[in-house]
This record gives structure tokens, C-alpha cells and sequence, in this order.
């Protein structure tokens, strides 16, 4: 970490959530609740072909008749799926604008105090951002430079328009509607999403990255990503989020698929920051999310880091299915639960293939009232000859009154498979907190600097630009954590 | 006055660690505080640092017109208190860099004084470091953390350096370290001497005041001091220990 990064951990740790406010922007809403009406409205505004609308409704009718997943550790009132919108995008916005002149000005506003400037001359460096808000996606910056490469990076609206066969043959592939009540869910009414498609041989020059913002109210999301690294080809590919303070809680279900053919690498990068809530645990975000990456072929590689300090709910288990031989999964992660915030999160590696491998190395902080749960399981199959995992997860606890789990699983049906699992569980040190005042800084600065640290075989996964935000914002999750 | 120990008693968990003790300190002095293990010489210099584990139960510090006890332990020590530890906790995941460097900056906020950029302060913590024998290596480590006990002695008196405290309190510093690396240590310490700081040494062995010089030395026993002198007292102490004093 730089001193800069500290000095902003500073000005950090005095504001809240800062990411609260909301757009006020007049929306295309149809009526609340789930039917297969809402599905042929979300379809025919973005005019999709038959066979996607034929899909939806399929995923519908498998979700009509599933129940929610139960086996988390997480306790919140039954979702009530009529009381949600379904569709929600600024006004007349069927077709996304061709270029920012077309954009309302109050949505690059927006953006702009999110930190994810769109404009031409503004744009971040190396890294190319489409933006989903609520329901549609915005913008994509520095298409055409990706599009020289024979990058395909849009909206999965626009794929399914543009590209309907590399859709068609990779949407479910790896999870598949029927999955679990989520996943139908999603699969029926995703609205928007990002696509990713790198062709043979082709290493992406620059990070790919999708922002979400919910803004309206009552609304849920339910976005799709689908992410296609072709033979030989590398992308980096990263996610951020955020929604304004509102005291109902809102449903965010995403689906995001990954498929790294032979020799291909894919590194999926996610810093989540939905509204979690006050500090009574009033409002927030359920974010319920289903990522899973197919290693296809031999010596692919999906790697997946996360840092998760927002929601109040987070149900979350980014899993690598490892097919081809030689093929490796990895799993980094930071979750910080503060006040009521509930996360259930950890991966599932599935060794198919020979010598395949995974690590998992996972990050729990709970602090105020919170429960932090880590949920693994990493499976041999019988001909997994010669996989080896490798698992360690470490739990920091703030104060006295929150709790951190650990919940591994782990079934082998081949001999040869190599486990090595370590796990701690620890108090911030006292004595640690005492040498940084002593050296002159703050509690606050203190605990973010020893938090910071004990995080930092995760963050430091993260590409560059993004890992100081990270390390600010986990400066933030432990505000108010010290008397 | 610089430093004003006032009939301090001291306990914790039920015992009485520190006994009405007292102790004087102006500016520009060197004071060493010898006495045997157990003597309640370490829970004096973290009692003036403001560890929160103690319970006071008479007595009133002064420093730098300060009422110390009421200040908290990062106040007082951007006030221009430093302790060196005898044990210094291993900080994993965090660089000197950053670490110092804010540390120097909350001081300067609290004196109202202009922060060091990052430029500056790398240039100065180099410098530092090449006073001490400290290798760039160790600088890219996490504070302490794997460190052998000669190597965070020497990482405590970098900070020091870095920091430049008004009153500097080492926690028997010297131990554990060998003639060379006290050596380097003493240098540092000797460097830093000016006019208007002050040290308080605490030791156990009279050899590391051979190399710094004292202009006072106290004898501690059972949480009280019970001799002060000259350099005088160290030797009588190097030659009959502890024992009459008892
Ligand atoms: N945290 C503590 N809890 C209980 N007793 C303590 C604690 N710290 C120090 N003591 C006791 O106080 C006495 C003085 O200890 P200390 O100040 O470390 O002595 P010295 O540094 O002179 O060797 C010892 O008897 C020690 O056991
Ligand atoms: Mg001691």
C-alpha cells in the first residue's frame, strides 16, 4: 500500500457510504411483479429473437416450480418476488445511444461521482468500462479499439442481437437455468449484462470492466454476464458495484458464466460495494449471485478475486469447474461484514480433468453485529487423477459480538488427489494496535492499516488501478468499528 | 519542567507494579533506569505511553506542559513520545513505508506543521536506513514480521530516527543484540542527542553506557526508584549487582 492510499484512508474513514444518492431520472417501468407477462414485456422491449424469449419462459417455468436454496447460514424475511420491478430503464431508452450525445446528461452525471468518467477525453486509462444502470447498459468506452482486435465487448442485449450463436451456444452452458431457484430466476428476466468474446490466440490489451448501479426504487437486477476466452487468449475482466441508501431491501440475482477454452486465461475481478444497510440494518442490498467459470480445456486458467463489503445479505460462491487437464482454478478472497451484514461466500472447485488444480485463499473480517461464513467445497472426481487443492482461510474478528464460520467440504473419490487445507481464526491484536498509536496513528488508521494488511495476499491479486480503491474501501467498511 | 513523575502507584490485575515513584527529566538530559528483571521497568515506560491496561491509582505526569495521563497513547506520542519496544510485535501485510510515513505526517498535523510527500519521505527513510546498516531488502518486508531480534531493535531506532522524538524512552534496546549491532545502535541514539531532546534508557546491563552517556542514573527496585546518581551508580551496580539495593 502507498501513503497516498493512507492519506485517503483517512479522508475515507469520515464519510459514510458515499455512494447513497440517487438519480432522479424519469423510467420505463412496467407494473411489479413476476408473470410471464413481465418476461414478454422485459423481451420485446429489447426485441430479442424467439428462441431467447422461448428460453426465458422455460427458465420461468422451472423457477414456478423450485424453492429458495436453504442451506445457507443467513436469516432474513421471505422475499416477496410480486413486489419487485422487474424492468426499469430511463425513458425511452429501447435502443442504447450510439454515442454520449444521445445520453441524458443526468446519467453521466451520475457516473462521473461514481468515479467512472465516459466521457471520450476522460475515459480511464487502459481499462474499457460498460456501464449497466438498473436495467440497460449505457455505455461501452474504447469499443473500437478493442473491435481492431476482434474483441467483442457489448451488452449481452446487443450479443444476442449481433451474435446469437456464440450465445445460443454458450448461454447455460455452465449454469444451467434449472441450477437453483436463483439461477432460474436470473435466467428469466435478466435484463442486461456485459459479453465478452476473445478470439484465438488474442491476449486483451487492457482490463474489461462493468459497473452496475441500481438506482430505482423497489427494483431488482438481474444481470447476465457471459465471458468466452478462445483458444490461447487472456482477459482481465473487472466488476464494480453500487446502489443509492434506501430503506427497503432490494434483490440483486446475477448470473455470470465463464468458458476458458484450451490454453486460455480468464481473470475475473469483482470489488462489490452494494448499499449495506444502516447501521440498525435497516435497507440493503440481497445480493444473491451465481458465478461459475468452465475451464474446457486443457491448461486453461480461471482465476477469481472478490472483495465484498457491501450488502446486507450476500450469497455468493464463485466456483471453477476444472474439465480439462491441467487445467487450474483460483479463488481470492476479502469479505467484511460490518454492523447486521450477513455474508455466506466462499467457491466450489470441481477437479475433473487430470492434474488440475485450485487454490482458495479466503479473507473473513466480521465486525459490530455481523456474521461472516466461509462455504467450500472442492470435489475429486474419479478421474481427477493426481489434483491437488490447496485451501486457507482466515477470519479476523473486530469486538465481541459478531461471528465468523468456516465451512469446508470436501469429497474425493480418486486416491491420488492432494489436500492441504490451513484455517485460523483470530482477535485483532491488541498489542498490534498499540505499536501503530504508539508510532502516532489513530485507532481508526490503526485497525484499517492491520485490516489492510491481513487482506493483502487478496488485494494484491487485483489489477492495479483497482486495488487501491480496494484497500480504501475496505478503510471504509470498518468505520465505526472503534470506541 | 520536561518531565514530572509524581508519587505514580500503578496496578494491574490486583498488584501493585509501580510504588509512589518519581522521576525528574529536563531537556537535553540522558537518564538510564537500571534495576533487576521484574522491577517494574517496562510497565513505567509503557504506563508513560499510555498502554490502556494499567490502573493508576495515584500520582500526576507532566510533559511538556501536558497533563500526560489525560492525554491517549497516539496523542502523546505526536506530542514527541517515543518508545522503543523490548518486544516489538511483528505487523504482518503492512510496509514501513506507508506506515512510517503516515505516522511521521499525524505528528506534523498535530503541530500544525507542513506533511512530507512521498518523494521526500522515501529520500529520508533511505537515508536512515543506510545510517543503520538496514538493507532496502528489509525496508520492502512487513514491519517486523519475521525479523530477528537484533534486526527489530535496529528497525525500532530507524523510527526513532525518522520520527525525532522530544523524549525517547528504549526499552533495554541492548539486549539481544550484538557488539557490533549495540554498536550501530549507540550511534543512532547518539546522533539524534541534541540540546532539546531527552532519553530515558532503560537497561539492565551497565555496558550500553559505555557507549551512551548518562547524565543520570536511577535505581529501580519493586516499582520504585530507590537510588539516583551519577554514572557512578551504574558501575557500583556492575560490581555488586543489584542486591544491596534490595
Ligand atoms: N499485563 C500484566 N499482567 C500482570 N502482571 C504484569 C503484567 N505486566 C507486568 N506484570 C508484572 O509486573 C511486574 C513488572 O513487570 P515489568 O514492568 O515487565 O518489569 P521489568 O521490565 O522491570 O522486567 C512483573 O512482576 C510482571 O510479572
Ligand atoms: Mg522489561
Amino acid at each position: 500500500m502507498n501513503s497516498e492510499t493512507l492519506n485517503a484512508l483517512d479522508t475515507y474513514s469520515k464519510n459514510k457510504y458515499k455512494y447513497g444518492f440517487v438519480t432522479d431520472i424519469e423510467t420505463d417501468k412496467p407494473k411489479k411483479g413476476l408473470n410471464e407477462d413481465i418476461i414478454k414485456y422485459i423481451s420485446s422491449k429489447k426485441n430479442e429473437p424467439k428462441w431467447m424469449l422461448d428460453w426465458r419462459l422455460n427458465s420461468f417455468a422451472k423457477w414456478n416450480k423450485m424453492k429458495e436454496p436453504e442451506w445457507a447460514n443467513l436469516d432474513f424475511p421471505k422475499i416477496d418476488y410480486q413486489n419487485i420491478y422487474y424492468y426499469s430503464a430511463p425513458k425511452n431508452f429501447e435502443k442504447k445511444p450510439k454515442d454520449l450525445s444521445e445520453v441524458d446528461p443526468k446519467l453521466i452525471e451520475t457516473y462521473n461521482k461514481l468515479g467512472i468518467p465516459l466521457e471520450e477525453q476522460k475515459v480511464l486509462a487502459g481499462v474499457a468500462v460498460d456501464v449497466v444502470f438498473d436495467s440497460v447498459s449505457v455505455a461501452t468506452t474504447y469499443k473500437g479499439e478493442l473491435e481492431k482486435l476482434g474483441i467483442i465487448f457489448c451488452s449481452i442485449g446487443e450479443a444476442i442481437q449481433k451474435h446469437p450463436d456464440l450465445v445460443k451456444k454458450y448461454l447455460g452452458s455452465v449454469i444451467p437455468p434449472g441450477d437453483h431457484s436463483f439461477s432460474a430466476l436470473n435466467s428469466a428476466v435478466f435484463t442486461d449484462g456485459s459479453f465478452v468474446y476473445i478470439p484465438e490466440g488474442v491476449k486483451c490489451p487492457m482490463e474489461l470492466s462493468t459497473y452496475f448501479r441500481i438506482n430505482a426504487e423497489n427494483t431488482g437486477q438481474f444481470e447476465r454476464t457471459l465471458i468466452i476466452a478462445d483458444k490461447g487468449s487472456y482477459v482481465s475482466y473487472l466488476e464494480g458495484c453500487t446502489a443509492p441508501k434506501r430503506d427497503d431491501n432490494q434483490l440483486h440475482a446475477a448470473n455470470v458464466e465463464l468458458i476458458a477454452l484450451e490454453d486460455a486465461e480468464i481473470k475475473y475481478s469483482t470489488v462489490q460495494n452494494w448499499y449495506p444497510g444502516d447501521e440498525n440494518g435497516k435497507g440493503g442490498i440481497y445480493n444473491f449471485v451465481t458465478k461459475r467459470g468452465l475451464c474446457a480445456g486443457k491448461n486453461s486458467k480461471i482465476s477469481w478475486t472478490q472483495v465484498e463489503t457491501g450488502s446486507a445479505i450476500t450469497w455468493k460462491y464463485p466456483s471453477c469447474i476444472l474439465k480439462g487437464d491441467n487445467s487450474i482454478g483460483e479463488f481470492y478472497s476479502v469479505a467484511i461484514t460490518n454492523n447486521f451484514q450477513q455474508a455466506d461466500t466462499g467457491t466450489k472447485m470441481t477437479h475433473i480433468g487430470k492434474n488440475t488444480k485450485s487454490k482458495i485463499i479466503s479473507k473473513g473480517i466480521s465486525l459490530g453485529k455481523s456474521q461472516n461464513t466461509y462455504r467450500g467445497e472442492v470435489s475429486f472426481l474419479r478421474k481427477a487423477d493426481k489434483a491437488r487443492n490447496y485451501t486457507q482461510c482466515d477470519s479476523l474478528l473486530v469486538g465481541n459480538q459478531c461471528g465468523a464460520h468456516t465451512v469446508p467440504y470436501i469429497d474425493s473419490k480418486n486416491n491420488t488427489a492432494v489436500i492441504e487445507h490451513e484455517a485460523s481464526t483470530s482477535k485483532i491484536n491488541e498489542d498490534q494496535l498499540y505499536y501503530c498509536r504508539q508510532r502516532g496513528l489513530s485507532h481508526e488508521e490503526a485497525v484499517s492499516l492491520i485490516v489492510n494488511g491481513f487482506c493483502k495476499q487478496v488485494l494484491q491479486e487485483l489489477p492495479m488501478e483497482f486495488a487501491v480503491e480496494a484497500q480504501k474501501l475496505v478503510s471504509i467498511s470498518l468505520e465505526g468499528s472503534v470506541g | 519542567m520536561f518531565l514530572d513523575i509524581n508519587n505514580l502507584s500503578v496496578r494491574i490485575e490486583n498488584k501493585n507494579i509501580l510504588n509512589s515513584l518519581n522521576l525528574k527529566i529536563n531537556k537535553g538530559e540522558v537518564h538510564a533506569i537500571m534495576g533487576p528483571n521484574g522491577s517494574g521497568k517496562s510497565t513505567l515506560a509503557n504506563v508513560l505511553a499510555g498502554k490502556e491496561d494499567y490502573e493508576i491509582l495515584n500520582g500526576k505526569v507532566n510533559f511538556k506542559d501536558n497533563d500526560l495521563l489525560e492525554l491517549n497513547i497516539e496523542e502523546r506520542a505526536q506530542e514527541g513520545m517515543f518508545l522503543a519496544f523490548q518486544y516489538p510485535v511483528e505487523i504482518p501485510g503492512v510496509n514501513i513505508t506507508p506506515f512510517l510515513h503516515s505516522a511521521i505526517n499525524s505528528k506534523k498535523k498535530r503541530m500544525n506543521e507542513e506533511e512530507i510527500d512521498n518523494l521526500s519521505f522515501a529520500k529520508l527513510l533511505k537515508s536512515k536506513a543506510n545510517e543503520l546498516g538496514i538493507s532496502i531488502d528489509m525496508l520492502k518486508r512487513s514491519v517486523n514480521t519475521g525479523f530477528s531480534g537484533g534486526e527489530k531493535k535496529r528497525y525500532e531506532i530507524l523510527q526513532m530516527s525518522i520520527l525525532n522524538p522530544d523524549l525517547a524512552i528504549l526499552d533495554e534496546t541492548d539486549s539481544g543484540l550484538d557488539i557490533d549491532a549495540l554498536k550501530i545502535v549507540t550511534d543512532g541514539v547518539n546522533r539524534l542527542k541534541t540540546e532539546d531532546n531527552s532519553f530515558l534508557i532503560i537497561t539492565h546491563y551497565q555496558k550500553l553506557l559505555d557507549y551512551i552517556k548518562p547524565d543520570y542514573v536511577h535505581v529501580m527496585v519493586n516499582g520504585s526508584i530507590v537510588k539516583s546518581g551519577g554514572a557512578e551508580v551504574a558501575a557500583e551496580i556492575e560490581k555488586d549487582g543489584f542486591q544491596k539495593f534490595q
